[in-house]
């Protein structure tokens, strides 16, 4: 072997080395479970007159504002704030970053359903040595469960998607369709409007795990139980066929349009009155406004239809907390608890609310500015009292998997069948159900 | 007419050249019709996108997609304008960042590339089959899978979020090794080199002053295939990268397809096809101005094997 | 395959030619090599959530081959591969050559349209003609519309990897077209002389004359796209938002082990996804090399 193949060998194997004790530490990095550490709020005012750098990984639009705020008031503070991806897409960049041990930002916005999921892999810091339980009151008490894993905060929330529906008054109107209160009256809608125009579908829906879960939810269904690392998963309770039936009724009859959310279709069928509602969370308005502006004018809002006529059952949809990450980049906790109390429960909050988002905290849901603003999109309607009472009327006791976020994306494979196929509701959400069991298996709890 | 009849008659035996002759005059409809549906199929696809680019947000929801929005406005200057403005402008940034990755990765890989070809077709060495057999062999495992692991390792060398990790795996073409070898096998006659050997002339010096001018449209022809390749990657920067600075196009691109996805965001779907066509269209210009060579380099990569 | 003449061999059989090939290996080491290392290190642990790293030797492998997502993954690509493939490269070849055979009327204005649609980034031409599938307001909608027929939904779950074949086939035709038709100018003139002096017809002059002498230019096209084929991903990730019930998370290998590490954080399997996904595409690679070899 010659002089030069000798030195580009050794390179290469030195190269290899490194790559690979380089990895090999990041793969179990749990040694440091981020179990809480005093920090009161003297420490917290000092760290923010003092100043310093914050990483702060979000997607939310309005938190722009806030952060051009908040370093008004705190000018020694310089906040980087990264849009790292939508949802999945930032928790793919947040843990690829976790299992390298590096470039983790100081604070990430995570999803309610996603929360438990990043707590347990302890990538999130235990905010109880911050005092974060006294600020109970100041938060609604659906948004405050939700940030809370195995009875620790791990995050404040931010926002919240009480459930209500949407609905496109003027098809409603055309057809002499009354506004459905009950699921079942619900699925008499869909059958009138479809009949009355075939292009018009009542809402669309390809399946959704986020939407398939708040219906059972609403529906008082639980199929989620977790103790520990002990799991159940179970989607044959009474709540869970409650949806089942009337999903599978309109699946089979075709009275829901096969358009997935979010796709360019779904916003060009809000605005040409073939989609007549969508029951979604309370930060919707927002979406409407800015995607679906030729429909100005054209929807209102109104309660939930209910599982039994004359209940006042709701849930919530989407959401998400601002967290505080251990080891983030730039290791200064009190800083970074700084800003997230700032955003989720000090002035930040009003600004995001000015900006269209919808507030978890208990002081602006309950402000009568807030509750009397009239929605020019929705006819002049003061939307935000529906909201704010679907708010109080979530139903308890709800949770989500250790590993939603896995779950979530394999509904399609397993649930979705049901949208395209001969498979049945009931046997997709089994499938889920054994699938979302296996995985949890794999990763060592126990699931039932 | 009259000339070619009478070349013909006078010279019997360039059979060859008159038949072409004949060919050359006898274009055939069928022939040309059949090429044509190709040519039809590969430019609907481009022509809905320039055709959808002169409508609005709105217009895009209710028009023909084939063609022009008749009740709305002619949008495509105003589509320019806010794609360059959009996100306070962010799209000039991407444009730049895709042209750096292009520049440095593309240029690095030719260089590589020419660099191994050349080795690989001039002279022999030890383990010469072994990389042949290597290069071969690891581009069979697919680049996804392996994007875990890279990021990984890149995260520990610090180069994450940075545009190393976009353009040191850009560094490498295989596709452009291989065309730089067998081109340079044969555009490049040995009794040339062993002349400069002779003169006393350095390897690296033989190869800037005598083989590249030989190589020219072979490089030519890998630069053109990384640039493609550079412009279009996807995958690769969307993990490695967090931060929006440093997006590439695509990615760029896909970011602003799925912002409509989430509470608050705002769904711009013009500007997402404005700026596909503001994308490609570099691309296309290049290709079509460097025609020449990148086809005369592909006939002599391809000719030898 | 080289053109080594033996008497350079003889003469410079020594490490000079690492100086030119050392800086791409090097690389390619990195950024290849120390990857792959890594996988076939990674494949042989288990992390879990809950109870952390292990090793476990083979588990992994043997798991893999009673996995029925990851063979169902495979059984779709070699199904795009079968029939995919063979038609893009027909395709090409014939428009190739046409364009070779100088019977067309404005070829040069063919061979750059033809060619367009390569230099479209695979997400652009992928959101591009996801809006166009749109059956209820795309131009697949418009088109029902306007002619009050049903064509069938192009994303649905029969009709997907038709769909993706269809994008596929769109962006490469050209590229594969430009190779074989350079290929096909640089035969020597005086074969055709030879074979028109026989009277030999064209489509004669095609199968004993243009296809041999392109066989170099058939191989590599053909292996390319095998490799692209088994490594299928952009088109089905970006189109998955649309058809999420058609395209599952496994719909490809390449899908399947980007769901596993990204979303399910199974890093170790992932990675012998990707190994053994590498050494069936290598071994199928090779066999079509050889094939094309001893043909001649």
């Amino acid at each position: 072997m010659s002089k030069l193949l000798k030195v580009g060998a050794a390179a290469t194997a030195a190269l290899l080395s490194l790559g690979l004790a380089a990895c090999g530490g990041g793969d179990d990095d749990s040694s440091s479970s981020g179990s809480s550490s005093t920090v009161s709020d003297a420490d917290v005012t000092a760290a923010l007159e003092k100043g310093g750098n914050l990483t702060v990984w979000a997607w939310e639009p309005t938190l722009k504002n806030v952060v051009t705020e908040f370093q008004k008031k705190y000018p020694n503070v310089k906040v980087d704030l990264v849009n790292a991806g939508t949802g999945n897409d930032q928790y793919t960049a947040l843990q690829n970053a976790v299992a390298a041990g590096k470039g983790i930002p100081d604070v990430a916005q995570i999803e309610y359903y996603a929360l438990p999921q990043f707590a347990l892999g302890k990538s999130l810091t235990d905010l109880t040595g911050f005092g974060a339980e006294n600020l109970k009151a100041d938060f609604a008490p659906g948004p405050w469960n939700s940030v809370h894993s195995s009875n620790v905060a791990y995050g404040l929330p931010m926002d919240s998607g009480p459930m209500a529906l949407y609905y496109n008054k003027n098809v409603f109107d055309k057809y002499g369709i009354k506004v459905p209160t009950t699921w079942d009256e619900y699925l008499d809608a869909a059958r009138k409007l479809h009949k009355a125009d075939p292009k018009a579908y009542i809402t669309n829906d390809t399946g959704d795990a986020g939407f398939t879960t708040s219906m059972i939810w609403q529906a008082g269904g639980k199929p989620y139980t977790v103790d520990g690392t002990n799991v159940t998963i179970n989607f044959s309770d009474e709540g869970s066929k409650k949806f089942e039936q009337v999903w599978q009724t309109l699946i089979t009859e075709k009275l829901i349009a096969p358009i997935s959310s979010w796709s360019d279709q779904w916003f060009q069928g809000m605005q040409n009155d073939t989609i007549a509602t969508i029951a979604t969370g309370a930060w919707m308005p927002a979406n409407f406004v800015s995607s679906a502006p030729a429909a100005s004018g054209k929807w209102r809002v109104a309660d939930m239809p209910q599982w039994t006529a004359g209940a006042n059952a709701s849930a919530e949809n989407g959401g998400s907390a601002l967290s505080l990450m251990n080891k983030g980049l730039n290791n200064n906790q009190a800083l970074a608890y700084g800003f997230t109390k700032f955003a989720n429960d000090g002035d930040g909050v009003q600004i995001r609310v000015d900006g269209g988002a919808f507030p978890a905290t208990t002081k602006q849901l309950s402000d009568s500015k807030f509750l009397n603003s009239e929605f020019k999109y929705f006819g002049g309607q003061k939307a935000n009292e529906i909201f704010a009472k679907s708010s109080q009327n979530v139903v308890t006791g709800w949770t989500y998997l250790p590993f939603q976020v896995y779950s979530n994306s394999i509904f399609n494979d397993t649930a979705g069948k049901a949208y395209v196929s001969s498979t049945t509701l009931a046997d997709g959400l089994k499938a889920w159900q054994d699938q979302s069991a296996k995985y949890g298996n794999e990763q060592g709890f126990t699931v039932k | 007419m009259t000339t070619s009849v009478e070349t013909r008659s006078a010279k019997p035996l360039t059979v060859r050249e008159s038949a072409r002759n004949k060919k050359r005059r006898k274009g055939s409809v069928t022939l040309t019709v059949l090429t044509a549906l190709m040519a039809v199929y590969s430019l609907v696809p481009l022509g809905w996108l320039l055709i959808n680019s002169t409508k609005t947000q709105g217009g895009l929801f209710t028009s023909f997609g084939l063609w022009f929005d008749r009740d709305g406005k002619f949008a495509l200057w105003q589509n320019i304008h806010d794609t360059f403005t959009y996100n306070d402008g962010i799209f000039l940034r991407w444009f730049g960042n895709t042209l750096l990755y292009v520049v440095v990765g593309a240029g690095g890989a030719t260089l590589l590339a020419a660099l191994a070809g050349y080795g690989l077709a001039k002279f022999n060495f030890v383990g010469k089959r072994a990389v042949f057999a290597i290069v071969l062999g690891a581009v069979a495992v697919p680049g996804t899978a392996l994007a875990v692991p890279t990021f990984l390792m890149f995260s520990k060398l610090g180069l994450t979020n940075t545009p190393w990790a976009v353009i040191i795996p850009s560094l490498i073409t295989p596709f452009g090794l291989y065309l730089m070898w067998t081109f340079a096998a044969q555009a490049i006659p040995d009794e040339m080199l062993e002349a400069a050997r002779m003169d006393g002339a350095g390897e690296f010096r033989t190869f800037f002053r005598i083989s590249v001018p030989l190589l020219a449209p072979g490089i030519v022809t890998v630069a053109l295939f990384s640039i493609v390749a550079t412009w279009n990657n996807y995958f690769l920067p969307l993990i490695m990268l967090k931060d929006p600075d440093w997006y590439p196009l695509t990615v760029g691109l896909n970011a602003w397809n799925a912002q409509s996805t989430t509470a608050g965001g705002e769904a711009v779907y013009n500007l997402v096809i404005t700026g596909s066509l503001l994308t490609i269209l570099p691309l296309l210009a290049a290709f079509l101005l460097l025609q020449r060579y990148w086809q005369s380099g592909l006939s002599a990569g391809s000719v030898k094997e | 395959m080289a053109v080594l003449q033996p008497a350079v061999a003889r003469r410079r059989r020594s490490w000079r030619g690492w100086q030119f090939v050392g800086p791409f290996m090097l690389i390619f080491a990195l950024v290849f090599l120390a990857p792959i290392v890594y996988s076939i290190y990674l494949s042989l642990y288990r992390n879990q959530l809950i109870g952390g790293n292990s090793f476990v030797g083979l588990d992994n492998y043997t798991r893999l081959f009673q996995d029925s997502q990851f063979w169902e993954s495979f059984g779709r690509v070699a199904i795009f591969l079968v029939v995919q493939v063979p038609i893009m490269l027909i395709l090409a070849l014939v428009v190739a050559l046409a364009i070779d055979s100088g019977r067309l009327y404005g070829k040069a204005f063919f061979r750059v349209s033809i060619f367009l649609p390569y230099a479209v980034p695979a997400v652009v031409a992928t959101l591009m003609w996801g809006f166009i599938y749109g059956d209820q307001f795309g131009l697949v909608g418009n088109i029902n519309d306007a002619f009050n027929i049903s064509l069938p939904n192009p994303l649905s779950p029969h009709l997907a990897l038709a769909s993706i074949g269809n994008i596929v086939t769109w962006e490469f035709i050209g590229y594969n077209m430009l190779i074989f038709y350079s290929a096909l100018r640089v035969i020597p003139g005086s074969l055709y002389e030879s074979a028109a002096l026989d009277g030999a017809g064209q489509f004669r002059i095609i199968r004993s004359i243009k296809l041999p002498a392109i066989r170099g230019a058939l191989s590599i096209a053909t292996i390319f796209s095998i490799i692209g084929s088994f490594q299928l991903f952009t088109e089905p990730v970006i189109l998955q938002p649309l058809a999420p019930n058609a395209i599952t998370t496994y719909f490809t290998p390449n899908l399947y082990a980007y769901q596993l590490s990204f979303s399910g954080q199974q890093y170790n399997y992932a990675a012998t996804v990707a190994i053994i996904m590498g050494i069936i595409t290598m071994v199928i690679a090779y066999v079509v090399q050889l094939r094309g070899n001893r043909e001649s």
